[in-house]
């Protein structure tokens, strides 16, 4: 453990403003948005694959967790009247921009593919929504990563080259482990369960050895036990997803349905433990001001030699 | 007026931002504050008359009840910090330093005895939006209700403004946050209303020292300059400018402090970079890690036909 650095501050109050983003709205969002993404692609393959099981449960998931994420996002609006005017217009410099001309079509696109399946018609336009819905999947798992990262919180921030990669491993693990809940063939979403798990494990642990002075906030109190019950379940669920495969009937079915519950309190945890290390360094004044400092004395070390 | 940003600029020195935001030719020049902490009296003139101007609720010290009053025990600043309705903060230190006292003529008097060699300092600094020439929470917003306005200010527009809260942790100062009751974002306007009218903003013409001293940038960057060297020559070497420099994380602000610490002591950030300026890495990371999701998922399909 790197000691507590001095440093100066004004009546130990913090320099930036923390987020007034509530919880649970927006970390259950990145939860829940990743999720869907990651289910409408696997739904989209499924289809053209011929794997209706599969299909049904990735539309019927990417249908929820955008309904869901559209209403938490909403309700977290310090004035939700005004919400369309999140695409009064398209800002490639602002990520929430960016994130809404993602999340308004995927939800569109979701909707009618899932009303498709649920009722049996318009098979045909199912499937090109579906398919829609499938390419917007992926980047409304990881945009919600810059989404974080452009703002001056420094565990956030700092993050910014591997929050992208931890978003879109917990994405796939949480969206793959719901695709382990169908019937049929279940193949692909045990590998991308799997993988996913393995990516956002790995992710995560890059992000905690690079990100520097932050290290703490995602260390150490709340976010530190969150992150580690996140590690717990993601790799026991990775492991059941594997088994889930070994393993046949009414065994197979139970330890696979543990196994999607299991990534996918992992990947929640994930998400809600990586919010609220950026709220621990915002609040704290030492995040900002110690590598700061830290970088203009190396500049000016620079500069002399 | 030309520069060498012909797109919207996300960092680095910018000699026009109200050109670059697409303001024609002819605009009105770049204004900002050069607050001089060095003669600032703590008056608190400026909050009030800034308070008075824009209308402002009442946000007193107590986080329980906004419309009670405190005592924060910061020395003389009960204000506490700048927020949704202060959007200038007067900041107290008291500081205990050496003795300084003015060289005496020996008049072969008796010396009085030695007493305690310290003494106390008082900083007193009135803080305020920096109008940043690459303003993270205005390129952050969602909305377009932060606008760059045609002096070069950085300006919300409460109809506009939806409550997302996003410019709120983007502002590497802690300027803006969310009213509480209302939900928009709010911070200093420089007091457009009153620029337009060819008046200085509401605190300037309050400030009873010229601490704060409004005029366009160009101008006022001399000034500064001049004041500094100035106090260099009248022994005070720890005088220095902060966000005066084109050069620096955010390209210039647009208020701009002289100080006579390190800017810590006052709660502002040592050396602050604008977001955004990471944001080209932040989208191809971003687009890498999508490719990976959706290479990731077509390849769980293949070899595995049925």
């Amino acid at each position: 453990m790197v000691p507590d650095a001095e440093f100066t501050s004004y009546y130990g109050r913090p320099i930036i403003k923390s987020p007034t983003w509530k919880v649970p709205d927006v970390p259950l969002y990145l939860y829940l948005g990743g999720a869907a993404g990651a289910s409408a692609t696997l739904a989209a393959l499924a289809d053209v694959t011929g794997r209706p099981g599969l299909r049904r449960v990735g539309r019927l998931a990417s249908l929820g967790g955008a309904l869901v994420s559209v209403g938490a996002l909403i309700h977290d609006l310090g004035r939700p009247k005004r919400f369309l005017h999140m695409l009064r217009v398209f800002k490639p410099t602002s990520p929430l921009s960016v994130g809404s001309w993602i999340l308004m079509p995927f939800g569109t696109l979701s909707g009618l593919a899932a009303a498709s399946e649920i009722t049996g018609i318009a098979p045909g336009i199912g499937r090109l929504a579906g398919f829609g819905a499938g390419v917007l999947g992926p980047p409304l798992t990881t945009y919600t990563a810059v989404l974080l990262a452009d703002t001056a919180v420094p565990a956030w921030h700092e993050g910014y080259q591997e929050l992208p990669f931890v978003f879109a491993g917990s994405a796939m693990a949480a969206g793959g482990g719901m695709g382990l809940l169908a019937t049929g063939d279940v193949r692909p979403a045990r590998r991308v369960a799997i993988a996913g798990a393995v990516l956002e494990l790995g992710a995560t642990a890059v992000l905690e050895r690079r990100i520097g002075y932050a290290r703490k906030a995602y260390a150490t109190g709340r976010p530190g036990w969150l992150l580690k019950a996140a590690r717990a379940a993601t790799v026991a669920g990775a492991v059941g997803a594997l088994a889930g495969g070994r393993l046949t009937g009414r065994r197979a079915r139970l330890v696979s349905i543990a196994a999607a519950a299991l990534l996918n309190a992992g990947s929640a945890a994930t998400r809600f433990g990586v919010f609220d290390a950026g709220m621990v360094s915002a609040r704290d004044p030492a995040y900002t001001v110690v590598p700061q400092r830290e970088r203009l004395r190396a500049r000016a070390a620079t500069l002399q030699s | 007026m030309t520069n060498s940003h012909s797109v919207n600029s996300l960092w680095g020195p910018l000699a026009d931002p109200a050109g670059n935001a697409g303001y024609p030719d002819g605009h009105p020049p770049r204004v900002g504050f050069f607050t001089d902490t060095s003669v600032c009296i703590g008056c608190k003139a400026c909050e009030v008359a800034c308070k008075e101007w824009n209308s402002l609720p009442a946000d007193g010290a107590d986080p329980a009840d906004i419309d009670v009053l405190a005592l924060t025990g910061m020395s003389y600043d009960n204000t506490g910090a700048l927020g949704a309705s202060t959007y200038r903060h007067v900041a107290f230190i008291e500081q205990t330093v050496p003795k300084r006292e003015s060289a005496t003529v020996d008049l072969g008097m008796p010396k009085p005895p030695e007493g305690d060699p310290t003494e106390v300092r008082w900083l007193m600094s009135s803080d305020v939006c920096k109008h940043c020439t690459h303003a993270a929470c205005l390129d952050v917003c969602p909305t377009g209700a932060l606008i760059r306005t045609e002096h070069g200010t950085v300006l919300i527009q409460d109809d506009i403004c939806n409550g997302c809260g996003y410019c709120i942790p983007a502002c590497p100062y802690g300027v803006i946050d969310q009213r509480k009751g209302d939900g928009g974002a709010f911070k200093c306007t420089m007091c457009q209303d009153r620029l337009g009218a060819g008046l200085e903003p509401a605190c300037a013409t309050a400030c009873p020292t010229e601490s704060i001293q409004f005029g366009p940038l160009d101008e006022l960057r001399e000034r500064a300059a001049a004041r500094v060297e100035t106090l260099h020559e009248r022994g005070v070497p720890e005088a220095r400018l902060y966000g005066h420099d084109p050069d620096d994380g955010v390209g210039g602000d647009g208020a701009f402090f002289l100080l006579l610490d390190e800017p810590e002591v006052y709660g502002l950030p040592p050396d602050p970079v604008v977001t955004t300026r990471d944001l080209p890495t932040m989208w191809r990371h971003a687009t890498v890690a999508a490719l990976t999701v959706a290479g990731t998922v077509a390849a769980a399909f293949l070899g595995s036909r049925r």
